[in-house]
């Protein structure tokens, strides 16, 4: 049996746990003054503190902790009145200081919980908890034949470390967690959520077990998961090489793997005997960090409307299915364009139809993700069409027409309708023309019909709607099309 | 004795007084302390960069600062157009810093440290900048990777450290005040040695911010002057919040000298005698000296309590894991990377790391480095630093006690007198028990200070330490100045001659 199929057996069961890394969007980094945005030339946003020049101190940026702060409240995190900075001890040359600022032994915030939706059923993953620390710089090998080079833009940087309990069972489980994370901090408006600009990044501890032990399996610990397939593809491998080992009587190794893309396999990177000693110890440099209830309070009135609730909206304000609503919800953008169409034209249950059929087609690229401020046309445009059809100006077959040059030209509707001639028929005399040749050009039929042939109504409604060119009011058609034939 | 060099021997505050009495210019006495300094300091070596033209500079610009506020239209204070000198772990933007380490012997600061910043504002002359051991791992002055300072009094004798440069440019009379830091001694020990007054504030009474780091829950600037006057119109001028530094404390810093006053009074302040730092090993002399300066206290009013501080024998343990543990991660820094000596580049990066620390730092940095990344260790972590940190705050309640009894601490501030050059430098362990008496008070964030209180058999001066309560420095200089207006040892000077 392979390990494949014996795993899909239900032999083993997959045990995940994920460490998610985001960057927090401040404008400056989380102990200077520097600017903490992406894109600059190498290390264009330095100074003494974040190069660790001799003598220099650490400066906490409140703003990333009140980030910090919505992040717990959206997770449900209990958070701590007093928590401790701590330093992570480690050589790299891309870590200025020699070591990092963290939270080690007293996070600012733990036990939350984050739910999400996977093909219908829903899931919660426990989070242990979230810590801050700061980001180390970059280190590029590849610029220079002899030489590494060091950009420290990105130290200094904020994060949130936000550690999951090992509550999650599949790849996709995995990545639809991610997806989740993702859409919470964009819509808490900490983060950009970047996978590929690395603002967001995750690491995943992967473990087998046979199906109904309680206790874990050895680990490992996978790294570079920098998109969301990356994820779902290292995990999944990961389960298969684990799988193998363990089915061929082995033990796997406690190790940290890097995840290779480019071959689709995880390769070992220190095996746990190399693990650094971090040499943790409390940051002398900092005071503890103390968030009372009237700053929690303050943060939370200002938080703005989550996901789930959102979701519920949707439903309740808009008469939308639950489906859609999560579909819609699931973004923040598509949430919010979707809510800018409605502003421009109200009938939300044909806009949410449009949006989740013909939109997020064009919207979503090979990863399945979306940049809706890259649509060739805005909300205000899908709200343009919904109203021309909704005022008769056009049917919604025509309308099907017009979305495609919508896509093509990005052109507002009326425009495309103007330029194409596209304007609904309504003119009785002119489709009563057009009902009398067809009726005449088509005795036999007409006479099949009259004897009680009904299913040839639509032959005919086919053929004027052709002579019409589509444009023919369809009410209209059917109406005039009856009193000729049974009248 | 030429009347220059009557000049670089004023005190701080009868400086202060000429200068704003336009008795004397600040670059004469500028030029005073420089002529001193060309004179004695091949046989002192207090200096490791002198910058006497910017001294210069500092002192005209000093002078208009004075002549403006004569005619009422300016902001000179008490320190404009004093000369000074500072400890080398100070940046000091566009001067050469080294902390004393070959890692560092290229280095120039962008920026200066907020003590140099509000100095310049103040209008204070600066030198140079003065001698140390190693990035302040020491108790000798000897551990200085650029030069050897020796001390005035004696010149076969150690100026003690770290801040032995900044005791010596007093006690040779090169400068009239100067700054250091004190970790566990590093001020108080030189003061001592030196026969000067030396003070370490409060933990977190002055910035830290641009001091080069030791240890940074120890470190604390503070200053050195012939006189308990002088060092309080020093502290004066760099006390205070600081915006850059998160661990300075946001509390109103109060007129020190006008709380010395002209005739400090004592009577009624109760005085703590601590029995655990009068014991076997203190050398005669400075019990003798030290008693007979309680006697003192006692015939000016004051009353002598008994105190315990049992857990003073656990300080020197408690202190070389703490200090070293934070000093093993505040030197990674110094990697290569980005600034300062690098070596073996060309073989890779650990060998690049590897030969830059190896050939940048000295043998006791290097100690105090694997000393404090072992405490750190997976395993070993609990056993010696969570303990140590554990010890601390019992050293802390210690002292709680003691001054629910007493209003200010006396104690000798070394076991000793300066030993010989070279005497102790094989011997590490002995080498970190001279600093036995003035550890204790920097694990507990303490303010406290030496003062000179007389001579030993060969002449060389004895330390009287004063330890107060958190931010009780007023009391503190207090209780200093009614001993030094009452006994005037402050007048005994190194008979140094050209």
């Amino acid at each position: 049996m392979s390990a494949r199929s014996f795993y899909e057996q239900g032999g083993f069961e997959t045990v995940i746990g994920l460490e998610v890394h985001c960057q927090l969007a401040t404008a400056s980094k989380l102990f200077c003054g520097c600017s903490a945005a992406f894109g600059a030339d190498p290390n264009d946003h330095t100074c003494p503190v974040c190069l660790a020049m001799p003598g220099v101190l650490p400066v906490l940026n409140r703003r990333a902790v009140e980030y910090a702060i919505r992040a717990a409240l959206a997770t449900g995190c209990t958070i701590n009145t007093t928590s401790r900075w701590a330093r992570k001890n480690y050589f790299y040359p891309d870590l200025p200081k020699a070591y990092q600022i963290t939270q080690y032994e007293q996070p600012y915030c733990e036990h939350g919980r984050v739910a999400f939706d996977l093909d219908g059923t829903q899931h919660t993953v426990r989070l242990t908890r979230i810590h801050m620390e700061e980001d180390a710089g970059k280190s590029v090998h590849d610029a220079h034949a002899s030489w590494s080079l060091v950009d420290l833009n990105r130290a200094g940087v904020p994060l949130l470390e936000i550690v999951s309990e090992p509550d999650i069972r599949s790849g996709p489980e995995a990545a639809a967690y991610m997806r989740k994370m993702r859409s919470l901090v964009r819509y808490l408006g900490i983060s950009d959520g970047n996978m590929n600009e690395g603002s967001m990044r995750c690491d995943a501890n992967v473990s087998l077990r046979k199906r109904g032990d309680t206790k874990l399996g050895i680990r490992a610990e996978l790294k570079n998961l920098n998109s969301f397939r990356s994820v779902e593809r290292a995990i999944a491998y990961e389960i298969e090489r684990q799988a193998e080992i363990l089915l061929d009587g082995g033990t796997v190794v406690q190790e940290t793997r890097l995840w290779d893309a480019d071959r689709g396999v995880t390769r070992s990177m220190r095996s746990k005997e190399e693990a650094h000693d971090y040499r943790y110890f409390p940051e002398p440099d900092l005071l503890p960090l103390v968030i009372d209830d009237a700053w929690i309070e303050r943060v939370r009135s200002e938080l703005p409307e989550l996901p789930d609730a959102r979701r519920e909206r949707f439903i309740s304000a808009y008469g939308l299915s639950d489906y859609d609503s999560g579909v819609l919800t699931a973004s923040k953008e598509l949430a919010d364009w979707f809510e800018a169409a409605v502003a421009a034209h109200d009938n939300p249950k044909a806009l949410a139809n449009w949006i989740t059929s013909d939109v997020l087609r064009i919207a979503n690229d090979a990863e399945g993700e979306a940049d809706y401020s890259k649509l060739p046309f805005g909300p205000a445009s899908l709200a343009a069409l919904v109203r021309l059809i909704d005022d008769g100006t056009i049917s919604g077959k025509i309308a099907k027409t017009v979305f495609s040059k919508m896509v093509e030209t990005g052109d507002d509707p009326a425009v495309i309708v103007e330029r194409e001639g596209l304007v609904q028929v309504t003119d009785e005399g002119a489709i009563a023309a057009i009902v009398d040749r067809i009726v005449a050009a088509n005795g036999d039929k007409a006479a099949e019909y009259k004897s009680g042939k009904d299913k040839l109504f639509g032959f005919f409604v086919g053929q004027v709607m052709k002579e019409s060119h589509g444009k023919a009011n369809p009410a209209l058609v059917n109406r005039l099309l009856k009193e000729r034939l049974d009248g | 004795m030429s009347s220059i060099d009557q000049l670089s021997q004023l005190s701080i505050e009868e400086a202060s007084r000429r200068l704003a009495a336009r008795e004397v210019s600040s670059r004469e006495l500028t030029q005073a302390c420089l002529a001193r300094i060309a004179a004695t300091d091949s046989q002192v070596g207090s200096f490791l960069e002198l910058t006497p033209e910017l001294a210069l500079q500092q002192a005209d610009d000093a002078d208009r600062r004075r002549a403006k506020t004569n005619a009422g239209a300016s902001d000179a204070t008490a320190l404009t157009g004093v000369p000074i000198a500072l400890k080398d772990i100070f940046l000091t933007k566009g001067v050469r810093t080294t902390c004393a380490s070959k890692i560092l012997e290229n280095f120039t600061p962008t920026f200066d440290a907020t003590v140099v910043a509000r100095l310049r504002q103040a209008g204070a002359v600066l030198l140079g900048k003065v001698n140390m051991d190693e990035f302040a791992m020491g108790s000798s002055c000897e551990n200085s990777s650029m030069k050897l300072t020796r001390n005035p009094w004696k010149l076969d004798r150690v100026p003690g450290g770290s801040s032995g440069g900044s005791a010596t440019c007093i006690a040779a009379r090169q400068a009239l005040g100067s700054f250091g830091t004190d970790t566990g001694g590093s001020i108080r020990l030189p003061a001592s040695f030196c026969g000067v007054t030396g003070l370490k504030p409060t933990y977190g009474r002055v910035s830290r911010y641009g001091v080069i780091a030791f240890a940074s829950s120890l470190d604390q600037v503070g200053p050195m002057a012939t006189t308990t006057r002088g060092a309080a119109l020093l502290l004066q001028t760099v006390a205070g919040k600081d915006p850059l530094d998160s661990t300075s404390i946001d509390a109103p810093v109060p007129d020190y000298a006008s709380i010395i006053g002209g005739h400090p009074d004592v009577r009624g302040l109760r005085i703590g005698i601590p029995r655990e730092y009068f014991v076997e090993g203190l050398d005669a002399d400075v019990e003798v000296a030290v008693r007979g300066a309680i006697r003192k206290y006692e015939e000016l009013g004051a009353t002598v309590v008994d105190v315990t501080l049992p857990h003073t024998e656990y300080a020197v343990a408690t202190y070389y894991i703490v200090a070293t543990a934070e000093a093993s991660s505040n030197l990674g820094r110094y990697d290569g990377v980005r600034y300062g000596r690098r070596r073996g580049e060309e073989q890779g990066l650990r060998e690049m790391y590897g030969e830059t620390r190896d050939q940048g730092f000295g043998a006791e940095v290097k100690r105090r480095i694997m000393l404090g990344t072992y405490v750190l260790s997976a395993g070993y972590y609990d056993a010696y630093y969570s303990k140590a940190m554990r010890v601390r705050t019992l050293i802390r309640r210690d002292f709680d006690a003691a001054f629910a009894q007493c209003d200010v601490i006396v104690t000798p501030t070394a076991p000793a007198t300066a030993f010989g050059i070279g005497s102790r430098t094989d011997d590490p362990l002995k080498m970190y028990l001279s600093d036995i008496l003035t550890i204790s008070v920097n694990l507990a964030g303490l303010p406290g200070m030496s003062i000179p209180c007389g001579l030993d058999r060969d002449g060389m001066p004895i330390g009287l330490q004063l330890i107060g309560k958190p931010l009780d420095e007023p009391t503190l200089l207090r209780t200093a100045a009614a001993y030094e207006d009452a006994c005037q040892w402050q007048r005994k000077r190194a008979e140094l001659r050209p």
